[in-house]
């Protein structure tokens, strides 16, 4: 986790010098290195942190997934290569191994990946950079929130290797499967674990999110006033009351779950539930609150889950097309109703559930009305490329497939929104496809935008651009090849989850359609070592990239890159918001939030004689 | 020129997202890749509902593709002679893109609700011809017997052979012993969860008679995927001799193991 030799700028003498208290003399030693690199409070190791160990959980995650797929094309049939290692003969796995790999694909992605790279990673780095703060407002809790994440890598990890292996529930770990260990083979110590791991996520999460917040609200440098904050900025800062309101539910029903679990309460379980011939607890509880406790979490954890992705897709747009945001407010405005609306549509997960069909129906309209705010932001990205400059950088193609894939998500989402639709496509492939065009086309390939795009920044040096395509092609063509062919499988209604469903008369056709979509994984997977050899490249020899590789606007690029402790050798100053690309009389074809309001006037008026 | 054909390279990759994601759709049926044969009264009602939602949303996914598509062809900087357009948004154009959603999508939602209510809240008058019992990884069924009446002592008990009369409404009552599952006959287009601690009533009506499957569709543990029953639809004569039939079969073999088991679940 060294970063690159760049030489730090040193502490300049004159003007207002920010983070002097830091100094910058060289201590020598254990303790030094480790207060720097390992326990540090500075914000941007901080974030290197959690980008590194979320792409190393994004690439278990991944291999998991091609597991899945192997079985879903070829169930039974020996796996290559790894399957030594877990097979109870030749190499084939069992259903009860096929169970935790979906479950753990799932809950690796969503809650050691997708939330902490998001919030950890770019949220980290990105804030107290593009606000104008020398760091967060709570060094200390930030440094926690990282810390708190490894408590449930550890659980998460090591649950693989205990009796019964790792959690098998699903991701969503609906009780009475859950809360009874007699229900299957792992849902002993490997759910426990996985309920700690979770808790623990949220522990960290919610530290992020009480600094973040606080940042925001009281750093922003002189002149940034909340209307001329990026709207990477605006996504993090409404992710984070998202966070905030959201999580104390799913961390009380997860004590709840561990109480029926282990103290024999019964929150969960109707009175006189017999699981494989096993009472379970007390009784007189109720499945369907788990759903409802679960789901009042976990939609808004989806937007969570890609609104920073959104707002940094946003900013990398108006960089390379090199023109104003299109609608900054109603930008804005959508955010805020996506989030507001967010709390109130759980309960589309829960159409086919048993619960009271007419409250279905009110769910089904907030659901609908929340793809309006999703509507309006895809039109404004698709305004804001009208009539501008493309330059197609690595960065630019990713944050364009974003939104192309963005609204392949997003419409697919009104076919389950639909009741009565919902009824036959419910827990299929198709939902599969939704919410992988979501999280994979979309917010995955937003944070890969923002890798190529913020990069320069994190370690002075720039990714290669020819690798970088080559990277966005195959991956653009592979998860196309992967996930649109889901829909079609939704509609023949093949079910998610069955180790083996072409025993079905419905589904027995389906075996070509399935193979060729895991050579699609596997060549999506095979194509991240591009990635991963370009990464680690460039962060030791790749080109030196100077304060301001893309001519961009906001206050991240007037710091050195990479910035010191303490970020800016000067205390910024904005003078306007940050979409200021292209503007008639000017010189550049950008006027950085800095630029002195003068000199921009100044030159208007010389261009203008 | 590398740059511009760069541009086109990339805007025409861009476009082979609607074309391929269009001719998919439109392939897919040709191989029975797409909804299985629907035998039930209100199935129709739900398939329509899905093309209408295709349509729309097909239209729109083109439209929007095809627009980002012809932004990267024609914006291109390689091709741009001068500086990119200074705007900032336009406050007709927000109103006219959020209003004409906004309509839609409501209307989408109430256009929804009669096939809904038909399928999940106006329940037909009339006591349970089955009750449909989940269970790690199998459906009991358990019917009313000769006195139509469940949870007497005549009741007929029998595991993932679901039989039922055409033409008329049926009322399933659904619950589940253990954990969840979920009673999914994609050739009705019924889909329910079962829920321990709940009786949920399901109905539909079978316009044809034909075996078809029972999936289970909600995750219920290692054996989830073999949790396989199937349905047989059939004339009442027909269906009333195999009741019959099956009732001497229970008869021959008094008490059946399950019989104590699912009275032990009410």
């Amino acid at each position: 986790m060294t970063p690159p030799p760049v030489t730090a700028t040193p502490a300049v003498e004159h003007g207002t010098v920010v983070g002097h208290a830091h100094g910058h003399a060289p201590k020598a030693g254990l303790s030094h290195f480790l207060s720097t690199y390992v326990f540090s409070k500075d914000h941007k190791v901080i974030g290197l942190q959690f980008l590194f160990s979320t792409l190393l959980w994004f690439l278990i995650g991944g291999l998991l997934a091609l597991a899945v797929r192997w079985q879903v094309a070829w169930p039974w049939s020996d796996v290559p290569v790894i399957g030594k290692l877990f097979a109870q003969e030749g190499g084939q796995m069992s259903p009860e191994f096929y169970t935790m790999l979906f479950t753990m694909h799932a809950s690796v992605m969503i809650f050691l990946v997708i939330i902490p790279i998001l919030a950890g990673a770019f949220g980290n780095f990105l804030i107290p950079l593009m606000i104008g703060a020398d760091d967060m407002a709570f060094p200390t809790l930030n440094m926690l929130s990282y810390w708190f994440m490894w408590p449930a890598f550890f659980f998460f990890g090591a649950s693989f290797f205990v009796e019964g292996g790792a959690a098998s529930g699903g991701w969503t770990s609906y009780p009475t499967l859950s809360t009874n260990p007699a229900s299957s083979p792992a849902s002993g110590m490997g759910q426990t674990m996985w309920l700690l791991g979770l808790t623990m996520v949220g522990v960290s999460s919610m530290l992020g999110s009480v600094n973040y917040m606080t940042t925001i609200i009281l750093m922003r440098a002189p002149g940034m006033t909340m209307f001329r904050l990026p709207m990477t900025i605006w996504a993090m800062f409404i992710t984070a009351i998202l966070q905030a309101f959201a999580l104390p539910v799913l961390t009380a029903a997860g004590f709840m779950q561990l109480s029926d679990r282990m103290l024999g309460t019964g929150f969960f379980s109707p009175e006189g539930n017999v699981v494989n011939n096993a009472i379970a607890g007390a009784g007189g509880g109720q499945p369907l609150l788990w759903q409802h406790l679960f789901w009042f979490y976990s939609h808004p954890a989806v937007y969570i889950m890609i609104l920073p992705a959104m707002g940094m897709v946003s900013d990398i747009l108006t960089v390379f097309a090199r023109k104003p945001l299109f609608g900054y407010r109603p930008m804005v405005y959508s955010i805020a109703g996506i989030a507001g609306l967010g709390f109130i549509v759980w309960g589309h997960h829960m159409f086919m559930s048993g619960m009271n069909p007419a409250l279905g129906i009110t769910f089904m309209v907030s659901t609908m009305m929340i793809a309006l705010p999703s509507a309006v932001k895809t039109f404004n990205w698709l305004g804001t490329l009208w009539g501008g400059k493309i330059q197609f950088t690595t960065s630019m193609l990713f944050a364009l497939s974003f939104v192309s894939m963005f609204i392949i998500g997003g419409l697919s989402g009104i076919f389950m929104a639909a009741t009565p639709v919902d009824i036959f496509i419910h827990d299929t492939y198709f939902i599969v496809a939704h919410f992988h065009y979501v999280l994979f086309a979309g917010t995955a390939m937003g944070v890969w935008a923002a890798i190529y795009f913020w990069f320069p920044k994190m370690f002075g040096r720039t990714m290669n651009e020819f690798w970088g395509k080559v990277h966005f092609f195959l991956t653009f063509i592979f998860l196309n090849g992967t996930f649109f062919t889901m829909h079609i499988l939704g509609a023949v209604g093949f079910p998610r989850r069955l180790a083996d469903a072409y025993h079905y008369e419905t589904f027995h056709h389906l075996q070509p359609l399935n193979a060729f979509m895991t050579y699609c994984a596997i060549g999506m997977v095979a194509t991240q070592v591009i990635f991963a050899a370009n990464f680690i490249y460039s962060m030791f020899w790749g080109p030196l990239a100077g304060r301001n590789p893309w001519n961009a606007n906001t206050l991240e690029w007037t710091a050195p890159s990479p910035p010191g402790h303490g970020n800016f050798d000067y205390q910024p100053i904005v003078h306007r918001g940050p979409y200021e690309y292209s503007v008639p009389g000017v010189e550049k074809d950008h006027l950085m939030q800095t630029d002195p309001p003068n000199a921009a006037a100044a030159a208007a008026a010389a261009a203008a004689h | 020129m590398g740059k511009r054909l760069a541009g086109i390279f990339w805007s025409l990759l861009f476009l082979a997202v609607p074309v391929l994601g269009v001719a998919t759709f439109a392939i897919a049926p040709a191989y029975d890749y797409w909804l299985p044969k629907d035998v039930s009264e209100h199935g129709a009602s739900i398939d329509s509902l899905f093309y209408f939602i295709l349509a729309l949303t097909g239209v729109v996914f083109v439209v929007t593709e095809v627009l980002l598509f012809w932004f990267m062809w024609k914006y291109d900087a390689a091709k741009q002679k001068g500086e990119a357009t200074y705007i900032q948004g336009s406050h007709t154009l927000e109103v006219v893109w959020t209003i004409i959603p906004a309509a839609t999508l409501l209307f989408l939602a109430i256009y929804q609700m009669n096939a809904w209510a038909d399928v999940k809240m106006r329940r037909p008058a009339m006591s349970p011809t089955v009750e449909v019992v989940g269970r790690q990884f199998e459906w009991r069924l358990r019917y009313p017997g000769r006195d139509g009446t469940l949870g007497t002592a005549d009741d007929l008990f029998l595991v993932n052979d679901l039989h039922l009369p055409i033409d008329e409404d049926v009322l399933v009552q659904l619950k589940s012993m253990d954990v969840l599952h979920s009673f999914f006959l994609p050739n009705v287009r019924i889909k329910q969860d079962a829920v321990p601690g709940m009786k949920i009533p399901v109905w539909f009506k079978a316009r044809e008679a034909g075996e078809f499957d029972i999936v289970c569709a909600e995750l219920c543990g290692w054996g989830h995927y073999k949790m396989k029953g199937r349905v047989t639809f059939e004339p009442r004569a027909t269906f009333e001799a195999w009741l019959e039939r099956k009732y001497a079969e229970q008869g021959a073999t008094q008490p059946p193991p399950e019989a104590a088991d699912v009275a032990a679940a009410e």
